[in-house]
């Protein structure tokens, strides 16, 4: 096991930002954080960084207690905060070489070290300029190799990818890919595809508690099936419209006119049921030309929303 | 050790890779310098039983603590702390007594350094002085142990008035005002100089300016060592506390 939280609560004045919360992490998974601003996400990073303590509750890394053993965490967690604070002033290497000291690596071992995350997180280019002047992907890459720099078992990121353009996110979320087949990682993100893309497992947070913990695909699961079919079909409108008619199992269809002799048919099947063997049969027989045939399914967006929706708002519903 | 060693470094590079520093030296250098022509004109015109070095230090010395003090410590903390290193740094297995220590060391030593070019004029002084026994390896040994002892003091001030807050202006205020206190408390005994009452003991004790004056004669006494290390570990461990506050705001 690489993260046991029980019970853990943090209540800064007057408001809890983290509230009975638990969870376990094993060895070696990507395991994503998501929830809406606010919901308790980098306080929990932050108490398994051992940055602040929780109010009650205990938490525990590789075994050990972040707060009574707080130096043998820190030394097994690479962890980098939201928004990737870094000494502008310093040249990539000698910053790298700098945070490789101070997390205790010797001389030659912190050499070798930052020579190796140089390599790994694509650096080689920049390693002699100033942070100050990198590119925002760039930053983000130093502080992967930040956290990288003194081989801890698990990675913490918060936000990796916040603030980057879509080729700087895809090369940061196959950097984070790599890193899952050696360590342990804790990413915290508000992009939906990027966690359905690169995590193991998806834990959903709000107002300091965990909805929802499973593989993506058994959160779509979740949802139930849905009976909604799109076909796109070569065939005279009434033909279509009666074909429809005739079908008992559709409850409900709306057809729409494509390009060239196609039409669009969105059918709504009676009790969710799946449509898509019936209407290719129905295609068959009549001789029509099909392009197009799918059944639409919730995305984990669709859990998202509807687990981290307000409760007022679920109420007015 | 390797910690703190590794943090001097990287806060006394700070100095040096902005402005701030040479801007510091330039306007210390530029005071002393003054100071030393004043002194010069003052030593054609009349001869003096008075130590140069007190001569020297009763010129620009306390303008150049009061200004520079704020100045080089504001950055310290509040700086990490408005750019967000400050949780980088201590996520890392340090200790905050180990973070606290490094910071107040590279400041006191940048503030060590910018003391230097004193030492060039004292020491182009008894040159061209030759042989005249007016300055004594021991009065100069004790006036740079004033000028390090008065440097411990403001910089611990500064390091606690840094740790306070994000914003940098606001530090070297709070930095300044308490260096102005300790400045202005020295006047206060002037009234009451000839009575003996505690009042006129607790006073004298905190009266940096005699006290330095003392250090520029050549006059060590221990009473005020006491006082300043005690001063600076007094704003070192509340520096340590706001710093530890964190864990239990």
């Amino acid at each position: 096991m690489m993260i046991e939280v029980s019970n853990l609560t943090k209540r800064y004045a007057g408001n809890t930002a983290v509230s009975d919360l638990s969870f376990t992490v094993n060895r070696g998974e990507i395991v994503g954080l998501l929830g809406p601003n606010g919901a308790g996400k980098s306080t929990t990073m932050r108490i398994l960084s051992c940055f602040i303590p929780a109010t009650s509750g205990t938490a525990r890394v590789a075994g050990l207690d972040v707060f009574t053993q707080a130096n043998e965490v820190r030394r097994s967690i690479g962890y980098m905060p939201e928004n990737n604070p870094l000494h502008d002033d310093m040249r990539v290497r000698e910053y790298l070489k700098f945070r490789a000291r101070l997390k205790g690596l010797g001389l030659s071992r912190s050499r070798q070290r930052v020579d190796a995350v140089i390599a790994q997180c694509g650096l080689n280019d920049v390693s002699k300029r100033i942070v100050g002047q990198l590119s925002k992907g760039y930053r983000q890459r130093v502080g992967l190799a930040d956290a990288l720099v003194h081989e801890p078992q698990l990675i913490i990121l918060d936000e990796p990818t916040i603030g980057l353009d879509p080729s700087q996110i895809r090369v940061v979320r196959q950097l984070i890919k790599e890193l899952g087949t050696h360590h342990t990682v804790l990413i915290s993100s508000h992009i939906l595809p990027e966690v359905e893309m690169t995590c193991n497992r998806v834990m959903i947070m709000r107002d300091g508690r965990i909805l929802a913990s499973d593989t993506p695909e058994n959160l779509e699961k979740s949802m139930g099936r849905t009976g909604h079919i799109i076909a796109e079909i070569a065939a005279p409108l009434e033909d279509l419209q009666a074909c429809w008619e005739s079908m008992a199992e559709v409850a409900h269809f709306n057809i729409a006119p494509c390009e060239g002799d196609y039409h669009r048919c969105s059918l709504t099947a009676v009790g969710g049921q799946d449509l898509r063997p019936k209407i290719f049969d129905a295609v068959r027989d009549r001789n029509w030309k099909l392009r197009e045939l799918f059944r639409l399914r919730h995305s984990l967006e669709d859990v998202y929303i509807r687990l981290t929706r307000p409760e007022s708002e679920e109420e007015t519903r | 050790m390797q910690a703190y060693i590794t943090l001097t470094r990287r806060e006394l590079g700070t100095f040096f890779y902005s402005w701030i520093g040479y801007v510091v030296i330039a306007g210390a250098v530029f005071l002393t310098g003054l100071s030393f022509v004043i002194l010069l004109r003052q030593l054609q015109a009349e001869p003096t039983p008075m130590p140069i070095t007190e001569i020297f230090l009763s010129l620009c010395y306390w303008l150049i603590v009061l200004f520079s003090a704020p100045i080089i410590t504001m950055r310290l903390f509040a700086q990490e702390k408005y750019s967000g290193t400050f949780e980088t740094l201590m996520t890392t297995p340090v200790s905050d007594i180990a973070v606290v220590v490094a910071k107040f060391s590279a400041a006191i030593i940048f503030y060590m350094i910018m003391w230097l070019p004193l030492l060039i004029c004292i020491l182009v002084l008894k040159y061209f002085s030759r042989g005249s026994n007016m300055l004594d390896p021991g009065t100069l040994g004790s006036t740079f142990l004033g000028i390090f002892l008065v440097g411990i003091l403001y910089m611990s001030i500064g390091c606690f008035a840094s740790a306070l807050t994000k914003n940098q202006i606001v530090a070297a205020m709070i930095s300044f005002a308490i260096g102005l206190a300790f400045f202005f408390a020295s006047y206060l005994n002037e009234p009451l100089a000839p009575q003996k009452s505690w009042e006129v003991e607790a006073l004298n004790t905190v009266c940096i300016l005699e006290q330095m004056k003392d250090f520029a004669r050549g006059v060590v006494d221990t009473r005020y060592i006491a006082f300043y290390v005690t001063a600076c570990v007094f704003f070192l461990f509340l520096t340590y506390r706001v710093i530890e506050s964190r864990r239990w705001k």
